[in-house]
């Protein structure tokens, strides 16, 4: 649902360093996006393809989408899981005693400019 | 054809939006005002909790209030009828949240100079304004009874980020199925840390509790 204000700030971002590099236009972006960043790729997607072309370097910018694994780390049996199909407590040994390790950034990886 | 080139970038997607409220947090801790974000969902009862809170807390601290909402002004006109301290109304523009360009903004039209404790009022929502930090001092959530108790399970961001969870109608809790304990409970396992505060906002229960809460947070706040 918040798709678009993390559309805005990435676009903010990026437009500031296309201007400080002095570029004519940027042509491509790689996302990277954790699968329980709380995105949703297709409102993600909608929202970026309306607010490129309000700007003033990206019109013809093309996302490339990538998703990031959820993956959860069990402090009591040192065993890693995927977050998404096993949630908070671990699989193995049932422990409560986890942390996210990756999934959860929105990050913006590189751009390709002109 | 020009030449493409590739700039490594590697920043967070919400990078530039946490400087500026860590920047917002300095420039509070040199004005001397702090700042709490409410958030919960849409009919917790956000207005008429701060309402009854405000109204304990105006003999000790200068107070104001900014309602952020998607649009119309009703909270803010409220707030400023039932309790005499200054109010605003945000408008998100169809946003779901603030982010801290938009409180920083707000606090701007408020004029900070001369009040001790900023309330913002949150767009009533449970997973987007939990997202983006706005530079508040602290961050404070509201559940209410017949919300259910499986919402720390559903909506586990919000819960992590709140030191406070004020759980409001709790005078009702006798016709909803809602287990206390395994909400306490999931919460903690959530955030270790959180305070836990059962209110009714419609009788007063516990008012007084969430009111001492916030005077020694702000004083603990204004000694560091």
């Amino acid at each position: 649902m918040h798709e678009l204000g993390i559309v805005v700030h990435v676009i903010n971002q990026i437009e500031e360093l296309a201007k400080k590099n002095k570029v004519n236009k940027v042509v491509e972006l790689t996302l990277e996006v954790g699968e329980v960043s709380g995105v949703v790729k297709e409102y993600f997607v909608d929202a970026f393809e309306w607010a490129k072309k309000k700007t003033e370097y990206m019109k013809e910018c093309h996302l490339d989408y990538i998703t990031i694994q959820g993956i959860t780390y069990c402090e009591d049996c040192q065993k890693t899981y995927p977050t998404v199909q096993y949630g908070k407590e671990c699989p193995y040994c049932h422990s409560p005693h986890t942390y996210l390790v990756t999934g959860k950034d929105v990050m913006i990886k590189n751009i390709k400019v002109e | 054809m020009s030449e493409i080139k590739t700039i490594v970038v590697n920043r967070s997607a919400y990078a530039d939006n946490d400087l500026e409220a860590d920047y917002l947090r300095k420039y509070l801790k040199e004005k001397g005002t702090y700042v709490v974000n409410l958030m919960s969902s849409p009919g917790a009862g956000k207005t008429t909790t701060l309402t009854k809170l405000i109204n304990i807390l105006k003999s000790t601290f200068r107070i104001g209030v900014m309602e952020a909402d998607i649009d119309s002004d009703v909270d803010a006109i409220s707030i400023a009828k039932n309790t005499g301290v200054k109010s605003i109304q945000l408008h998100t523009s169809g946003m779901c949240h603030l982010d801290a360009g938009m409180t920083k903004s707000g606090l701007d039209g408020i004029n900070i100079e001369d009040l001790d404790l900023v309330f913002l009022e949150n767009v009533g929502n449970l997973v987007c304004p939990a997202e983006f930090d706005t530079g508040a001092c602290l961050d404070i959530m509201i559940l209410s009874i017949p919300e259910g108790d499986d919402k720390p399970l559903k909506y586990p961001l919000v819960f992590e980020k709140c030191d406070l969870v004020i759980i409001n109608k709790i005078d009702t809790i006798s016709y909803f199925n809602f287990d206390f304990k395994k909400c306490e409970e999931t919460i903690k396992m959530r955030n270790p840390n959180a305070t836990i505060i059962p209110i009714s906002a419609k009788t007063g229960e516990n008012v007084d509790k969430v009111a001492q809460y916030f005077i020694e947070k702000v004083n603990n706040w204004k000694e560091k």
